[in-house]
Order: C-alpha cells, then structure tokens, then sequence
C-alpha cells in the first residue's frame, strides 16, 4: 500500500510509538510568538527546565500585538525577548523586524519539504503550502516541543481534494477555500490532513498556495497540504541554492514528498471551480459561506485587510488593483497591515501604499493585531467589518462585533462601495 | 490526579470555539487565574446566563466539535480554573482535546445518541456525574434519575491524566 505525504513524513520522522495510534515525531522547527510561548517558557522555569532543544531549530517573533499596546502585552513581549537571548535564538524577529508569523517564517526560508513544524498558533497549517507537515498545538506541546524537539500526533487519515477546472478572473484562492470549507463544514476535516492537488493549486503562486492551506484549519484539519513543485522550488531556490547543484535536482529530492499513486485516502474529493463566484461569511461560522451577490445591502463599518491569511504582496497588488484612483467610502474605516517588513516595503516601492493611502486607508505597521481583536482595528458592539482574515466567530474582532470573510479584491470594492460587494474584477 | 466528577453544566450547541470559551483579548494575561471570571463570556446561546451558570459546576456535556477554532490552552485553563476537569462531547476539535489531555483533563466522546439522551434525560434539571476513570465509566444522576455511562479512554491518554500531563511525560522518556 502507498503513502500519502502525511505518511511519509511520519514514517520518516517517527521516534517512539508509545500506545496505538499514538507518533512521537522528531521535530525540524518550532515556531514561537509572543501570545502562547511565555506561559511555556514560565511553566519551564517553574519546572526547572529551562532549556532549549536546539535554538538554531527554534524561531520567534513577537507579532500579535506589537508595538505593545500595554503592560501585559509589553510583558509578554519582554518574557519572550528575554528567553530568545538567554538560549541564543538567533532567529528571533522583535520590532522593526517582525511581522505575522506565518508570512514571515515562509520568507525567511524556514519551511521547506517534508519537515516537520509545531507552533503554539493554529494557523500554523499554512506551512503545508510547502509540502510540509505543519500543525498547530497547545502551550504544552509547544513546551515539550522547546524542551525535546518532539510532539506526539495520531497517524492522520488524509482527505485529497482535487481542485478542477479553471478559476474564473476576480475568484481567488480565498474564494476557492472558503467554497471547501463551505462544502466540508466546520468539522468536516477534523483529525485529518488535506492534500489540495489538481491543476488549479499547480498553476498557483506560494502565496495563494498558502492563503488556501491556512484556512484549512476552519474545516478542522490538522494541516494542509500542497505538492512540492517547481513554483516551490523557484520560491524557495534563494534558501537552497547551496544544497543542490540546480533547480531540477532540488525538485526530484522533493518528489520524495508526493504522495505513491496508490496511497490510500479518507475520502478524494472533486472540487470543480469552473463556476465558483466571490464568496463571503455571512454568520460567526466560517462555513456559513454565500456568494457575494447574494448579499444584498450589508453596510460595513470598516474593512481589513492582512493577516495569514491575506495580507501577502499578492494580495495588495489586488486590492490595490481596485483602489487605484478610487475613494473608499466616507462611511467606513479602512485598514491595510502588510503582513511583514519586507512585504510593507515592496508594497511601497510598487507604489501600492500610496494608492492605498490615497483611497483614504490607514496603513498600520506588520501585526496580527485587528484578526482577532487584540490590537490596530477592535470593532466595537453592533459593528460590522469586512475582512480578509480567516476567522469570523462571534466576539473574535471585538464584543458584539460581526466580520464577513473574503478575498482582498471583494474586501477593496466593499471598501468603496461601503457594503459588500463584487470587484469589478469578476465579471459576473 | 484531578477530580473527574460533580455538577453538570450542559452547554445545547455545536461547534462552541475558544473565541466564545475566552476571548481573545485574554490572551494577554499570564496567570491562569486572571482568566477565571471570562470563561464563556462571548458565547452565543440563547437562555445562557453567564457566570451565574457557571458557578459549582465541574462537567461539561456539549454537542459536536467542541472547542473548534484557534490553539489556545487558555481554553482548558479557563476551565480548570472554574473547576471544570471534564468535558463530554460528542466530539472535540483535534487541538483542545490534545490540550485538554496535556493539562491532565479528561474530554470524553460519546456517541450522538448517548448525547441526545443526556440531553433529553437530564438537561432540565439539576445532574451530578461521578466519574470512575479505573473502569472507564461515570454515573450521572438526577432526582430519582440515574444511570451508568461508558466510555473509551486510550490508555496513552490515561497515562497523561495520571502522570499529570505531557511535560513529565516527555521528559522523562526521550
């Protein structure tokens, strides 16, 4: 019987297998930010066991809020900043260098093929984009994955979804993920790795691939996963280039990673886009999916548009594609946070900021901050913000707040039109 | 070893998420005590009163995918710290249940016709379990009501409840 990727990187990085069902994993990194690592990083001093596993595996970077809004927030900041220069965590990213974890960590080239990555964050599945096995976990896992370099997984059963036919122009990654989502359910992948294969995730760019594979986490999945192909390799060649003589070989070494032809799935599922329109959240679940035509006059308050979900190079150049020499209406708030330095600073050179702050956008610094309300864009009670983000639970952007999820190019023309509605991009 | 057993709070949705169990703006407290007066304080559920019900309750039986959403421990914390050492499910997201057992507390699956059952049985009313994690069993009781619940515990995971949790675990193995 064949494998599927999960399987692979199992087998090839299993160490102990204590009970059925249960995988002791070696693990490749282990992602760290500011939010769930200091209450790690304080249980083990209180256990008396502060030590690191290895600090060139371990990467950290304040991101959820920052600059610190407060004490607390300063605190954790400092907790975190503290114990990177105890253990000599050279790849700890503090302010003027930092950005959203899940954007910045892909950039600086710490994913790659077959690895294995844990990190106190749920949308750590984004990683998958690389052919990775990527999963978030809890503050202890995280802990014993700063302790031991191990996290313990059950042997995941994999849905394949082939994603068929071809993406109309203005429909997304964003849209086909949230069709997936809306099609599986909230629960509908829950224990269970994604593979996304087919030609509409070949013919994607890393940053769509990753925008896809980090929501999969919405439908309950452990992580997402896409096949390691040339577009990877071309991405990730500026990091490799010294560890393979050429691009082709890089490629073959990452062949290892594709799932055996008779690999054996939970379910395969045919996801045809041919016909997919813009689509929306309407509801505090993210798999209340409907298309954007459907919704009718819904006024927004504000808009938002980043995170790891969206807030990629490729994803400005869209909206600004549709706010190039457009307003933003009087009556909303419009926010942009390009996930990182590096990302802010070609959206500069590429004059998209300009057009942004042009159109009457704020452009705060790279944060999670407004995703989930800690920071940079809290809604306050009977407010409604449209979002590039990827969670829409009640509450999650401020007290009594409601947040419809979409891509950027619909995000840019409800930012216009002061309600939610198609870009002119997509022709209806 | 925690206790397993005590007043039942009974929580009729599916798919309640860490942001409606503590929110976000939370996160930012580093005691687990501090999250103790916001456990559910963003839940969407009609008829639920907050704190009020909350109080002296030490189990949970909820519907499917609890504990959807994002990786935060402060989820169980906010539950152990309210009391709540056992949650009853008809099925957890895969995070909080790893969490839950992590922390040495015990999330328990049961089928959605047991769940419909408790539901119908025992909801309207004030319900006690006692739980017997030896024979993998606990016993719920109301009024004059009262019966004999099984349930499955994989002995990795009972090894984490006894040992208190996976840190000692770990450590002590590899």
């Amino acid at each position: 019987m064949g494998k599927t990727v999960a399987e692979k990187i199992f087998d090839s990085h299993r160490i102990d297998n204590p009970a059925d069902d249960v995988h002791v994993l070696k693990l490749d990194a282990v992602f760290c930010h500011e939010i769930t690592t200091p209450m790690a990083i304080t249980d083990l001093i209180a256990r008396g066991k502060d030590r690191v596993f290895d600090p060139q595996k371990i990467k950290a970077v304040i991101d959820h809020v920052t600059p610190a809004k407060d004490s607390k927030t300063a605190t954790q900041g400092k907790i975190l900043r503290e114990w990177a220069r105890r253990h000599r965590i050279r790849d700890f990213f503090d302010i003027g260098r930092n950005g959203v974890c899940h954007v910045l960590f892909p950039e600086q080239g710490f994913v790659r093929p077959g690895h294995t990555i844990i990190m106190g964050d749920s949308h750590t599945c984004t990683h998958g984009a690389f052919g990775a096995f990527a999963a978030g976990v809890g503050t202890t896992d995280l802990e014993v994955g700063i302790l031991k370099g191990i996290c313990a997984f059950h042997y995941p059963k994999t849905i394949k979804i082939d994603i068929t036919g071809s993406l109309p122009a203005g429909v997304f990654a964003k849209d086909v993920i949230l069709s997936i989502i809306g099609r599986l359910g909230v629960n509908g992948a829950t224990n269970t790795v994604i593979e996304f294969s087919g030609p509409v995730v070949a013919a994607m760019s890393m940053d769509a691939r990753m925008t896809l594979c980090n929501m999969a986490v919405e439908a309950g999945a452990t992580c997402g996963i896409c096949y390691p192909d040339q577009t990877t390799v071309a991405y990730l060649w500026p990091f490799i280039q010294n560890e393979y003589p050429d691009r082709s070989t890089a490629l073959e070494a990452f062949k290892a990673f594709w799932p055996d032809a008779d690999a054996a799935y939970a379910k395969i599922i045919n996801h045809d886009v041919s016909d997919l329109e813009p689509l929306v959240t309407d509801g505090f679940k993210p798999d209340n999916v409907k298309a954007v035509k459907a919704m009718g006059t819904t006024a927004i308050n504000q808009i938002y548009i980043g995170s790891c979900t969206n807030g990629r190079i490729e994803d400005l150049r869209i909206a600004a594609q549709v706010l190039k020499g457009q307003k933003i209406s009087d009556n909303v708030r419009g926010i942009v946070s390009p996930a990182t330095p590096k990302i802010f600073r070609q959206a500069l050179d590429e004059g998209i900021i300009g057009i942004f702050m042009d159109a009457g956008f704020c452009v705060t610094n790279p944060t999670c901050g407004a995703c989930l309300g800690m920071s940079t864009g809290v809604l306050a009670e009977g407010e409604v913000c449209a979002a590039t983000t990827n969670r829409n639970f009640s509450g999650r952007m401020g007290k009594g707040g409601m947040i419809h999820l979409m891509s950027p190019a619909t995000a840019a023309a409800s930012a216009i039109a002061g309600r939610i509605t198609n870009s002119p991009l997509f022709n209806a | 070893m925690k206790d397993f057993s005590g007043k039942v709070l009974f929580l009729d949705r599916a798919d309640i998420n860490t942001d409606e169990i503590i929110a976000a703006k939370y996160l930012t407290e580093i005691t687990r005590a501090a999250l103790k007066p916001h456990l559910f304080e963003d839940i969407k559920l009609d008829g639920f009163h907050g704190q009020d019900e909350i109080a002296g309750k030490n189990v949970i039986i909820t519907r499917a995918n609890f504990g959807c959403g994002s990786s935060r421990e402060h989820a169980p914390w906010a539950l152990e710290v309210n009391g709540i050492h056992l949650v009853v499910a008809e099925s957890f997201a895969r995070i909080f249940r790893q969490n839950m057992f992590n922390c040495g507390m015990l999330a328990v699956e049961l089928p959605a016709t047991t769940i419909d059952h408790l539901f119908q049985s025992y909801a309207h009313q004030q319900t006690a379990v006692t739980t017997n994690l030896e024979n993998r069993v606990f016993t719920i009781a109301a009024g004059d009501q009262k019966e004999d619940i099984k349930f499955a515990l994989p002995d990795f995971a009972r090894a984490l409840v006894e040992t208190g949790g996976w840190v000692e675990y770990a450590d002590s193995h590899y």
